[in-house]
């Protein structure tokens, strides 16, 4: 009877790939296949090397990448690049990387295609580098720790690479932070040393093999999360470009359970709340200057900031560590020289390059009477248009807003924004505050020493607020 | 009576002098405004301490929902469960008048933050406070003791101390609004001019919006009308001055919700009714005697007299019924505590628990108002030569005050106006006298008519013509009682008794030039001690403290650090139970529910809360269980010595407590007397919920548990708690927050032992307690 049901099975599998595999792209074979897991940080960044070979006789330009649903949701980053040379002239060369619909996948597998620069013939061989960038990948587990434990978490993946096509020869490599790693899943053969854990060799493999494996691993990386971040860029003619970011920030661990003690976290900083995080690291624009940290209720009197030529670095310390599920939202400011980062282009227009940054809206106000707004991002983001009245504005300031989801570092980017602008409309407010009365050059004075209270100089006290934008480990979502 | 601004004969000097004082109250209003920006230079720009959140969190509602929710606005996130109905307890002048500037800004596209706005609002009406004492010593005794005084109360440190930037308290406003009517009235009764009558009224209206002290000035005006009654000053321009107030004010002082018909019911207005009746009769009594013979009058007199006494004593004896029945006599803790001092601490402990309730020292005069004490008593004199009706009431105004702040440390602040008033004449007179001599020296005497002429055509002309024609009114009035006659003709000798006084104060020019000297020097002074004081005494925000040692400075930010996390880290709806003086913070910062703020409307709900926090953990946890609390926050200076944490503040709550609840006593909690945390404890003060919370594992942070505020060791160094369980603590251990554990916890098995436990621990009272928390 047993039998009976195993050869049943045998061959309803056999049907299943027998099906699929005609409905795939075929043509191609992956000779080699090399992964790499990195799962050291918060964030899980996946180095793929693939060896690709067209068996048929049409050139192929195109190479689909497979990925399961649910890590699909959580993928924010895929970047594919072509080794061109031989191994002393070794480049890279970026590829075209987009994510499509495939008909009849099986079992909701989503895809990304990869454009090759040129069709690959019968029997050539080329060699792919992808990385792609996993967010909210690692599930704690236990959910919920005290403040003496450390965090566990739970990577989910396959052993065996998600392809459309056949796989000769293929190896993952898993790295972890630490040594201590609670559990793995056992794919024969599977080795373990130290943080690697290897899965592989396994030699030729059918598409859409697939075989679940889950880590158990501690990982007390800070899980920090921006939930939203809207930066808001402000040009001034006069000589500045002033940058506004609202944090709001998380720790999207293992929540943290029960009594938070002072006494234990001051006395014993490694044994107790490791997976906390207190400070984080800001990377600012050189030259900065007004730099402010602040939140709802005032100066938050904890930074510290480095200046040198090439980038300006913020520490800046949340108001009180955040452990597991706790939540903090601040203010980051300041300014920066015009020079830097505005720039005239040909038939006179002007145009703003400014770094992507990691914000989630980043809105890009111009000066009073800009004209014509475009913008140019390196990646698809949402574009609007608005109009804010700022100090003695008449007619409104032009705000190109520009919405993206999902971010990471790897976002951080140059983009442009193109306008036209008339110098004499810089004249109109000062003109205007000639002209009117004193009430409200009075107005516009407080806010002059309101600007003075927010952004007071080293000098004047002791405990200055410096800061910037954050960077470094911070998931955007 | 002409105003003073009448162009007078030799113009050019005169429009000069007017412009030169302009200029000088424009600097003055400048420096009133900058010099309480220390705050903001050497902290930030935040608000400070504990009412203003409470102001600023009503402005923000008022931006965002508009006048009309605010008036009705009823917050359930203070005093849960009862709520409080804002619109209807709260003084809104401060909170309008913020609105609207707020308001105004945008709408001139100057997006300042409701918080920016608030923080610099008692600055830039400190520079209004400022002109309107010049105002106020103008009509008094000239531009130039104006202009004297406007200076001194743009820089006196008791003002200062609650005008600073981010001090957004009523105050801020109301000291304005008080000279501003002080200064109508005056105005009013200098020229007997209807419109500046209704003028004041709505300044006094102004002044009832921003600030329950609002009775001083509806007392001392009607104490100044009889004063000038009695001594025979009565004029028509008394009355318009008076009557008119009095109906109009009253009037719209009924409109403000929390005034309402207290504005006629209580005893802190009867005395503005009572002069209201008095002048009246008076004003009947002199238009009878214009129309009537004297012989007539006399029978008139003795007729009226007799029936208006019968009437009178009518009146009184229903009012003496009336304000009899009523348990405090009609007036409220507050007033009654300025009448007889010892009554607050006697009766309300609420009261009393607050510093600022509290008589002042000596030391807190010189530092308040500084020289200015010394400079009061000359301009009492000053204001007696010659006495006119304005002066007078300057000279009541001192007076009053003095006795008030004697009383509450709080009310220094109606005194330095009038401090400030009195020293503008006196500097401003004796500045007159000397410069004049040295002038009159120098010169010689063969000029000496032409620059007795001419000064008294441009330097002292004003005041001149003031003070003249004031004599030439009281010598009216003195006239007409004596003669009884009618009097219409203008007097041309009192010049000739002005300039012959004059002559008569020349001294000699060596006293002079030294005299003039070591008054500079005294101005020095007083500037360098209220710079001194803005910058170092009195800008600290409270919420942020800072202490310097030698490694640099240290900040204490751990208020907002335990305000912050409670605000992101626990749910909206939770509640918060924390000894009042943290609710207004609590619920504008943290923006969570708690059970008693500064408002201190209840004293029973607040005697609930103190029950608790003196109640062993047990009792405590029963008490906030019943009020749904979730989370309790104490303030815990012991670490690193900051000495108004809850401990020190503990005895009130056990007082506060022990008033609503007997079976707390306070003799419970003192050991001979004298309390302490250390070994020598009573069990009950180391037991109670309190001193568990303040000192729950402090003793891991050295090992000896020894507390820099009470410079002790404590006296129960290990113990562990059963119901509540720390969830916060900042980083200086100034705020510790606890959350009570579910009752699951008392279930499983443990009933019985903490049950046996509680009953052996605690006598008999102790099973009261639940019977008398008024929760269950």
């Amino acid at each position: 009877m047993a039998a009976v049901i195993f050869s049943l099975l045998v061959f309803f599998i056999s049907l299943f790939i027998t099906t699929s595999s005609s409905l795939l792209v075929p043509g191609l074979q992956i000779l080699h296949a090399e992964r790499q897991i990195d799962l050291t940080s918060h964030i899980v960044r996946v180095y793929l090397t693939l060896k690709v070979e067209n068996i048929e006789d049409d050139p192929a330009s195109k190479v689909l990448l497979a990925f399961p649903p649910a890590q699909f949701d959580h993928l924010s980053l895929v970047k594919a690049a072509v080794t061109v040379g031989k191994k002393r002239k070794k480049s890279y060369v970026p590829l075209e990387v987009n994510p499509t619909e495939q008909p009849d996948a099986p079992n909701g597998t989503k895809y990304y295609t990869i454009s090759l620069l040129n069709p690959l013939l019968k029997g050539e061989i080329t060699t792919l580098e992808i990385l792609y960038i996993l967010s909210h990948s690692l599930e704690p587990f236990p959910a919920e720790i005290s403040q003496s434990e450390s965090q566990l978490v739970y990577y989910h993946d396959s052993a065996i690479i998600l392809s459309p096509y056949h796989i000769k020869q293929q190896a993952t490599l898993v790295k972890t932070p630490t040594n201590k790693v609670e559990s793995f899943t056992q794919v024969e053969p599977t080795f373990r040393t130290g943080t690697e854990l290897k899965y592989g060799p396994y030699e030729d493999r059918n598409p859409y093999s697939y075989s679940p494996i889950i880590v158990h691993f501690e990982n007390n990386n800070p899980f920090a999360v921006v939930e939203e971040l809207e930066r808001e860029i402000e040009v001034s003619h006069w000589g500045s470009v002033q940058v506004t970011e609202r944090y709001k920030l998380a720790h999207a661990g293992a929540k943290h359970k029960g009594v938070f003690s002072r006494v234990e976290y001051q006395s014993r900083p490694t044994g107790s709340g490791v997976s906390s995080f207190k400070h984080l690291l800001a990377e600012l624009p050189p030259r900065v200057h007004s730099v402010y940290y602040r939140d709802d209720i005032g100066n938050i009197s904890s930074s510290r900031l480095r200046i040198n030529s090439k980038k300006s670095e913020l520490l800046i310390e949340p108001r009180y560590p955040l452990f597991g599920g706790w939540k903090s939202t601040f203010v980051i400011g300041y300014g920066v020289p015009l020079q830097d980062f505005l720039f005239e282009s040909a038939a006179g227009a002007r145009y703003l390059n400014y770094s992507f940054g990691c914000p989630l809206a980043d809105t890009v106000v111009l000066p009073e009477g800009s004209k014509d707004p475009s913008v140019e991002v390196p990646f698809a983001v949402e574009q609007s248009l608005q109009t804010k009245y700022s100090y003695l504005d008449v007619i409104g300031r032009t705000v190109v807003v520009l919405e993206k989801n999902n971010v990471v570092p790897e976002h951080n980017v140059p983009f442009q924004v193109h306008y036209k602008f008339n110098p004499i409309f810089m004249l109109a407010e000062p003109l205007m505050l000639l002209g009117v009365t004193s009430s409200e050059e009075a107005a516009r004075w407080i806010h002059s020493l309101q600007d003075a209270a927010l952004n007071p100089g080293k000098d004047l006290m002791s405990y200055s607020k410096e800061n910037g934008s954050l960077l470094g480990e911070l998931i955007y979502d | 009576m002409a105003p003073p601004e009448t162009p007078q004969p030799t113009t050019l000097r005169h429009a000069f002098g007017n412009v030169l004082s302009v200029f000088v109250l424009l600097l003055i209003g400048v420096f009133a405004f900058s010099i309480r920006l220390f705050s903001v230079i050497k902290y930030e720009s935040v608000i400070h301490e504990f009412d203003p959140y409470f102001n600023y969190r009503v402005t923000q509602y008022l931006t965002k929902s508009g006048v009309y929710d605010f008036w009705n606005w009823f917050d359930d996130r203070t005093w849960y469960p009862l709520g409080r109905v804002i619109g209807g307890t709260v003084y809104p002048g401060l909170t309008l008048t913020a609105g609207t500037l707020w308001r105004i800004l945008n709408s001139l596209n100057i997006p300042l933050s409701v918080e920016t706005v608030c923080v610099f609002t008692a600055p830039i009406f400190s520079a209004f406070a400022s002109w309107a004492t010049y105002l106020l010593t103008k009509e008094v005794k000239g531009a130039g003791a104006g202009l004297t005084a406007a200076a001194l109360l743009a820089m006196v440190p008791s003002y200062i101390s609650r005008s600073v930037a981010g001090s957004y308290d009523n105050e801020a406003v109301a000291i304005f609004a008080l000279i501003l009517t002080f200064y109508l009235y005056i105005k009013t009764l200098n020229t007997g001019s209807l419109f500046y009558a209704t003028l004041n009224a709505m300044a006094y209206f102004y002044m009832v919006c921003s600030w329950g002290g609002y009775t001083f000035i509806i007392n001392l005006i009607p104490m100044h009308v009889l004063l000038c009654i009695v001594t025979g000053r009565y004029s028509p321009r008394l009355y318009i001055a008076y009557a008119p107030l009095v109906v109009l004010g009253t009037l719209l002082a009924a409109l403000v919700p929390v005034v309402g018909f207290n504005a006629v019911m209580t005893s802190e207005h009867f005395a503005s009714f009572l002069v209201f009746i008095i002048i009246h009769v008076v004003a009947l009594v002199y238009y009878i005697k214009g129309i009537l013979t004297p012989q007539m009058f006399k029978v008139a007199v003795t007729l009226v007299v007799s029936v208006g006494l019968i009437v009178c004593g009518a009146v009184l004896a229903v009012l003496i019924a009336l304000v009899a029945s009523s348990p405090t006599k009609g007036w409220s803790g507050r007033s009654l505590s300025l009448l007889d001092p010892t009554y607050a601490s006697k009766y309300i402990p609420i009261i009393a628990s607050v510093s600022e309730h509290q008589p002042p020292t000596w030391p807190s005069y010189f530092m308040d108002i500084n020289v200015l004490a010394f400079l009061v008593p000359a301009g009492i004199i000053a204001c007696f030569l010659p006495l006119s009706d304005a002066s007078s009431f300057a000279v009541l105004y001192i007076v009053t005050s003095v006795y008030f702040s004697g009383v509450m440390v709080r009310l220094m602040l109606v005194l330095a106006p009038a401090a400030c008033i009195m020293s503008g004449i006196a500097l401003s007179e004796a500045f007159d006298v000397f410069t004049r001599s040295i002038k009159f020296q120098l010169l010689g005497s063969t000029e000496n008519l032409q620059v007795n002429n001419a000064g008294e055509s441009t330097n002292v002309a004003q005041n001149d013509v003031v003070k003249t024609e004031k004599n030439e009114d009281s010598q009216k009035e003195r006239s007409s009682r004596k003669s009884k006659k009618k009097e219409k003709e203008s007097t041309e000798r009192v010049p000739l008794v002005s300039r012959i006084e004059q002559k008569l104060l020349v001294l000699p020019l060596e006293t002079s030039l030294i005299a003039v000297f070591l008054l500079v020097l005294l101005g020095a002074f007083y500037v360098v001690h209220c710079v001194w004081a803005a910058a170092e005494a009195y800008s600290a925000p409270s919420i942020v403290l800072t202490s310097r040692s030698h490694d640099g400075l240290h900040v204490f930010d751990d208020f907002r650090e335990a305000y912050s996390w409670l605000s992101h880290n626990t749910e909206v709806d939770d509640k918060v139970a924390s000894w009042w003086d943290y609710g207004y913070q609590t619920t504008a910062m943290a923006n969570r529910t708690v059970i008693v703020d500064n408002n201190t409307w209840n004293n029973t709900h607040i005697a609930t809360v103190g029950t608790a926090m003196s109640s062993p953990e047990k009792a405590a946890w029963d008490i906030f269980n019943s009020l749904d609390v979730k989370y309790v926050l104490v303030v815990f200076g012991g670490l690193v010595g900051y000495p108004s944490d809850d401990i020190n503040k503990f005895l009130w709550m056990v007082r506060i407590g022990g008033g609503v609840f007997p079976h707390i006593k306070e003799p419970d909690y003192l050991r001979d007397g004298q309390y302490r945390i250390d070994s020598q404890a009573t069990p009950t003060m180391l037991n109670c919920l309190m001193y568990k919370l303040s000192y729950y594992r402090f003793v891991e942070t050295d090992g000896k548990g020894f507390d820099r505020v009470r410079h002790t060791e404590i006296g129960k160094k290990y113990f562990k708690l059963t119901h509540f369980e720390e969830v916060f603590t900042t980083h200086h251990w100034m705020v510790r927050i606890y959350k009570l554990k579910s009752p699951r916890n008392r279930i499983r098995g443990k009933t019985k032992k903490s049950k046996s436990k509680a009953s052996s621990t605690t006598s008999s009272k102790r099973s009261g307690t639940r019977k008398k928390n008024p929760w269950h």
